[in-house]
């Protein structure tokens, strides 16, 4: 039986956060781009103690990791990211767009990241995903299986230097939270 | 390179019920505006849930898992050592893992800007640790015991001594961040984030056990918390018909 969760509490920013958390890739990378965003709390409010965590595959859509069943890549991609939200709520993650991944049956997952968010309030992670609204999300399993009228709140939307991405904790425009 | 025919995925057991606490628990009011209302969507677990961040040894400095040693002098408090290991469901260990924790100092106050509740910092104790877990997942802090402190949740509220835990396992399924409690708090009665565990032995799970073994003489004392993460089914194969053309 599993150890349960509990919240980080108002204080995990002198835990959690690390100095080079938000830059899932170096400075410099070709086709790196800033994806950026707030959480909001169910009275609209920023919420200004939260942490969001980032994990995604590489620009080819693979893994450096044992369990991908195509084997490691070897090539030392982190594929996370980690940026507490500031006092204005907003937290930023520089990263590439990860590639498509194949599923089963000739399914193909469109590109995206998986986002946990802990907060003060939040007694176990919420799990959403990000997904570009520049690439092709029209035979993504996992999209397909939300309510078509909720999907644009998994879909981020294009800035200058990337993508902006809000998490709505609750109320109007709720993300889509999974259970995974 | 073509994609392969087949797609050998892990598969995480989900928790039972009452393992884990319910986002909306109006015991604690920091949940009232923060937890979803609308259901959660049951998500398969593709590539991206059966794999995660395996983040190792360049994250840790020499003295991060002894919050002892982290100044010029020590810090005030009751002196322990703090070991477990890190399983899956199934008993098996999860080597070279991330432990991160963080916890208020002797007096129950946290090294943060935002706690202002009057006890003193401890200008030898910042209260953050970090360590790998080794070949049988075992991981070894050594810091101090924490205070209780006082929050306002309610009415004379209290937090029980706790330490906070964040570890990764190997999948982005395991993620988990709890707290680590010391045995037989009085405290626990009156605690809505302890008991915001629906099941009672599933609590339990989150209550650390005194070690005398683990003790050093005219040194310090010891409590032993394993962690416990979701546990894999056997494996499946997921057939792909044939490559698209």
């Amino acid at each position: 039986m599993s150890t349960p969760s509990q919240t980080v509490g108002p204080y995990l920013s002198i835990g959690l956060p690390w100095a080079d958390g938000p830059e899932v890739v170096p400075e410099g990378t070709p086709g790196a781009v800033w994806i950026t965003g707030t959480v909001t709390d169910g009275a609209g409010e920023l919420v200004p103690d939260a942490l969001v965590e980032t994990w995604q595959a590489d620009p080819e859509g693979r893994f450096d990791h044992p369990d991908d069943p195509r084997g490691a890549t070897g090539n030392g991609f982190r594929g996370f990211g980690r940026c507490p939200t500031a006092p204005s709520g907003e937290y930023r993650i520089r990263t590439v767009v990860p590639g498509e991944l194949p599923g089963s049956g000739g399914a193909v997952e469109a590109p995206h990241l998986d986002v946990s968010v802990l907060a003060r309030g939040l007694l176990h992670r919420v799990v959403t995903r990000i997904y570009f609204p520049d690439r092709d999300n029209s035979r993504d399993p996992v999209l397909a299986m939300v309510p078509e009228e909720r999907r644009s709140t998994l879909i981020a939307t294009k800035t200058e230097d990337g993508y902006r991405f809000d998490v709505r904790l609750q109320g109007e425009g709720e993300t889509v939270f999974f259970d995974v | 390179m073509g994609t392969p025919t087949d797609l050998r995925l892990p598969k995480y057991r989900r928790d039972a019920e009452g393992t884990h606490p319910p986002l909306g628990f109006p015991g604690y009011g920091s949940t009232a505006l923060r937890h979803p209302k609308q259901p959660l969507v049951l998500m398969p677990q593709l590539l991206t849930e059966v794999t995660g961040p395996l983040l190792g040894p360049g994250r840790l400095g020499e003295l991060d898992n002894d919050l002892t040693r982290q100044h010029a002098e020590e810090p005030q408090g009751q002196r322990i050592i703090v070991t477990g290991r890190l399983l899956d469901g199934d008993g098996r260990p999860v080597r070279s893992s991330l432990v991160e924790i963080w916890q208020a100092n002797a007096g129950g106050r946290y090294r943060h800007t935002g706690d202002r509740w009057p006890s003193p910092l401890d200008p030898n104790f910042d209260g953050v640790g970090r360590t790998l877990t080794d070949d049988d997942g075992r991981y070894e802090f050594t810091t101090i015991k924490p205070g209780a402190y006082p929050w306002k949740n309610h009415d004379n509220a209290w937090r029980p001594a706790h330490i906070h835990f964040s570890v990764f396992g190997m999948a982005f399924t395991q993620r988990l961040v709890t707290q680590m409690y010391f045995p037989e708090d009085p405290l626990f009665s009156q605690d809505p984030i302890f008991n915001s565990i629906p099941d009672e032995r599933a609590r339990q799970r989150m209550v650390s056990r005194f070690d005398l073994e683990r003790t050093e003489p005219e040194w310090a004392l010891a409590y032993q918390f394993d962690i416990v993460l979701r546990g894999r089914e056997a494996s499946v194969f997921e057939d792909e018909e044939e490559e698209e053309g």
